[in-house]
């Protein structure tokens, strides 16, 4: 047998922020063996920085609001390649799942009659787009994914989930049919390895901002489960699509939630202009992220610029006055203050359009069941692998996510998982055990980084990696740059292979852990990358100079990932939600 | 001057038999850089500095650590508000065991966060849509609910220190009266019978330290106040 000590469980989930979290609330209450495996506290986990809110049709702040015009922006904000079903999936049991966690007791704002505060956000409308702007995110003023994260903590310790906190999954462990048995993964604090086996393995292990050199993104969100299910040959889903938020302090990369613009702020350029009233007359500073993201880089290079530079623009709050600051936008207030040197209330907020989200991932059917293509392209289900949150692709947010959709997907398909595999477990569902080469396998990398003798160091790596794919593959892409980025990813994975881990003790090593994740950013930026260079069309956040319209006739698709061949394929969208009309692609305007 | 004098706290269990200072020059051409940014350009000198990091901006909690003698998270810390004299001092959080560097086990921070039953217990069926709450019964929550769990109120609190079995420390507290106070909250009864005994509660004798240190500008005195005048109330 291998000399690996092992853990077994019914269902292991890998990552413990909002989407993890309320996976295993589901099955910790269901009564299954199940362990959340995070490399942070669950508390320190992304989730924990989203601002503005959740986005969910309650019907609170309007009584007549109905989450079939929820899920039409959903759609139209993903530029028509999110799956219909997906969507109707989530904006029809959102409410369900939010007033879940306000009876987890979740600290939303409130209106007069005591119900849940909800805030304008971008690209929300009424009735179809023709009703106007409308009122749809529920918010804990700006702290809504702290407030969301440590109620979804604080109710798996009310239901005694088990926890291996601080604990990293190195890689997937298969067996013999291609089914996936468990992982293998490190206790950080005393660098033992364990090998996981589970019925159930689910990614939950959010994004992976840090490809990019600037990102709101934390430290830690470096598309680990991304890499993991890379490396084990399966395919990943619309992996070009990178939302750049409008509202990243400028210099620093920390988020300013785009609730700032719904509780009235908006942009100006150097001349004080209100600019986005030209690009986007109806909805103007709420239009969607990807067009208020290129209009201020058109801004930038057309010379309106601000600062010494001109090489970003202002965020204007200084009008709103310091009840609205302080009750509804606390926290932006000393974010600013922190990392901008500026007090809102004043003064505007230097901002600068900033990777933010990856609304692609490991494609998933809406019970989070991993879906790879079969020899003749029909969709398989990956056996005993499952991905929810950020790490999935369902698909909800096709080419570009609205704000506040990311708390409702993560909540929403979190929690369908569990039901899921709570109702397969139920069913007994049971995989061929992994041998010893099978796990061997899996322990092949980490093995690699134990036994370097020297080579390039890790930071400096990853320093190259941010750069290229900042360069290459940001807000406007081009063939020529996009290749010249491609080659030198190809480059980067050779040396990569050949970097160097000169601390190789074991209590709480943190450049082992930089080492394992720098293997995790290279198979992501890859991923991205060759799947940018694919898709020939300007569609949500993919902007292309060369190619500047959407082509509905070649790329009313999924673009699937396949990385042994790297090669890309394509994926049908689903059209055919299941009680209401098809939404047919129309010109998306704002 | 833009070389900075860092001296840190430095053990691993493998390979020291005692902690040990360790002095490091950072060039940090002249910024003002937050200190979380100087331990990155150290972890560059020597990748085997141990200390956690996340969210980068305030709100995780991961990066507590004592410097220049103050509690206080590193990410949200500038240089030019702590360093003295060209010379910054970095310890992990005081009283609590170290397992590497600036790594503490927060383990018994953990236990008296569970200890208070840190969720909302509501007894009544749950409606159709939300529980309803004012927006005053709201604004009660505001200033408790904000906690990021990072541990430098209770790890800079002299009777934790004594008593860190026994008395649930600022951070606990803070959270047990964010639950008596929640109005959709119906435990308070049994919340409060939990808390009676001489040390959990009573072991505060309003030194706050956690109200000097909490990088959120929380005020755990003033909710450990509220709770013994509901204790004392009940009592009466």
């Amino acid at each position: 047998m291998s000399n690996l000590r092992s853990l077994s469980f019914d269902a292991i989930i890998i990552g413990g922020g909002g989407a993890g979290m309320r996976a295993a609330l589901e099955l910790a209450k269901s009564g299954k063996k199940t362990a959340v495996l995070s490399k942070v506290f669950p508390t320190r986990s992304h989730t924990v920085s989203a601002q503005g809110g959740i986005t969910c049709a309650i019907a609170s702040s309007d009584p007549d609001d109905d989450w079939r015009w929820h899920m039409y922006d959903t759609v139209k904000g993903g530029d028509y390649i999110a799956d219909q079903d997906a969507a109707e999936y989530m904006c029809s049991e959102g409410p369900k799942a939010v007033f879940e966690l306000e009876h987890m007791g979740l600290p939303f704002s409130r209106f007069d009659n005591g119900r849940i505060y909800q805030r304008p956000f971008g690209g929300q409308s009424k009735n179809f787009g023709e009703g106007g702007q409308a009122a749809r995110t529920c918010a804990a003023a700006d702290r809504t994914g702290h407030a969301l994260l440590h109620t979804l903590y604080q109710n798996n310790l009310k239901n005694n989930t088990t926890f291996l906190n601080e604990w990293y999954a190195v890689d997937l462990v298969k067996n013999a049919n291609g089914d996936v048995v468990g992982c293998i993964a490190m206790d950080i604090e005393t660098g033992e390895v364990v090998h996981v086996k589970s019925k159930a393995t689910v990614l939950a292990t959010g994004g992976a901002g840090r490809i990019y050199a600037s990102t709101t993104n934390a430290l830690i969100n470096t598309g680990d489960g991304i890499g993991m299910a890379l490396r084990a040959g399966f395919p990943m889903q619309d992996m070009e699509m990178w939302q750049f938020h409008p509202t990243g302090i400028y210099g620093a990369g920390t988020l300013v939630t785009e609730g700032c613009r719904g509780e009235g702020g908006y942009l100006i350029n150097k001349d004080g202009e209100r600019f986005m009233e030209r690009y986007a007359p109806n909805a103007k500073d709420l239009a969607g992220r990807d067009v208020v993201a290129r209009s201020m880089v058109m801004e930038i290079l057309e010379g309106r610029g601000c600062g010494e530079h001109g090489d970003h623009v202002f965020l204007k709050l200084d009008h709103l006055g310091d009840d609205v600051l302080g009750k509804r936008l606390p926290g932006i207030v000393e974010l600013s203050k922190t990392f901008a040197h500026v007090d809102p209330a004043s003064e505007p907020i230097p901002v600068v359009p900033t990777c933010h989200y990856m609304m692609g991932g490991i494609p998933t059917n809406v019970h989070g069941q991993a879906i790879m293509q079969d020899g003749d392209g029909k969709d398989r289900i990956v056996n005993g692998l499952f991905a929810c949150g950020e790490a999935a692709c369902v698909s909800v947010h096709g080419a570009n996510r609205l704000g506040g959709n990311s708390l409702l997907d993560l909540v929403v398909f979190g929690r369908a998982a569990g039901m899921f595999i709570e109702g397969a477990l139920n069913e007994g569902v049971d995989y061929l055990d992994a041998s010893e080469s099978d796990i061997a396998t899996a322990m092949k990398r980490m093995s690699r980084w134990n036994e370097s003798g020297d080579g390039e160091s890790v930071p400096a790596l990853k320093r190259e990696l941010q750069a290229i794919m900042q360069n290459s593959f940001g807000v406007f892409r081009e063939e020529e740059n996009m290749q010249k980025g491609v080659r030198q990813l190809e480059e980067l994975r050779a040396r990569i292979g050949n970097a160097y881990l000169p601390d190789k003790s074991n209590a709480f090593n943190t450049a082992r852990v930089e080492a394992l994740e720098l293997d995790n950013l290279m198979e992501v930026a890859e991923a991205t990358a060759i799947a940018a260079l694919d898709r020939k069309e300007s569609r949500g956040a993919h902007s292309r100079y060369d190619y500047p319209d959407r082509d509905d006739v070649n790329w009313l698709k999924h673009s699937l990932y396949f990385p042994l061949e790297k090669r890309v394929g394509k994926r049908d969208v689903n059209f055919a939600p299941k009680t209401v009309d098809t939404f047919e692609p129309k010109i998306r305007t704002y | 001057m833009s070389t900075l004098q860092v001296s840190i706290y430095r053990y691993n269990p493998e390979t020291d038999s005692a902690p040990y200072m360790q002095e490091f020059q950072v060039d940090t051409h002249g910024r003002d850089l937050m200190v979380l940014d100087v331990l990155h350009l150290m972890k560059e000198q020597d990748s085997g500095l141990a200390f956690r990091r996340s969210c980068r901006e305030g709100v995780c909690g991961s990066d507590g650590m004592n410097m220049n003698g103050k509690n206080g998270l590193g990410c949200i810390t500038p240089l030019s508000e702590v360093v003295k004299g060209n010379k910054l001092v970095l310890r992990p959080l005081p009283g609590l065991p170290v397992i590497r560097d600036l790594v503490v086990d927060m383990g018994l921070f953990y236990k008296q966060y569970e200890r208070i039953q840190p969720y909302l217990l509501n007894s009544d069926p749950e409606p159709a849509i939300e529980r309803l709450q004012s927006p005053e019964d709201r604004d009660k929550l505001d200033g408790l609910y904000e906690c990021i769990l990072c541990a430098c109120c209770s790890t800079a609190c002299p009777s934790f220190w004594w008593n860190p079995e026994k008395f649930v420390g600022p951070a606990g507290l803070l959270q047990s009266y964010r639950f008596l106070a929640d109005s959709r909250d119906t435990a308070t009864a049994e919340r409060l019978a939990a808390l009676e005994d001489p040390f959990s509660v009573f072991r505060c004798r309003g030194i706050m330290n956690c109200v000097a240190v909490c990088p959120k500008g929380l005020n755990p005195t003033r909710a450990i106040g509220k709770i013994r005048e509901m204790l004392l109330a009940d009592a009466t």
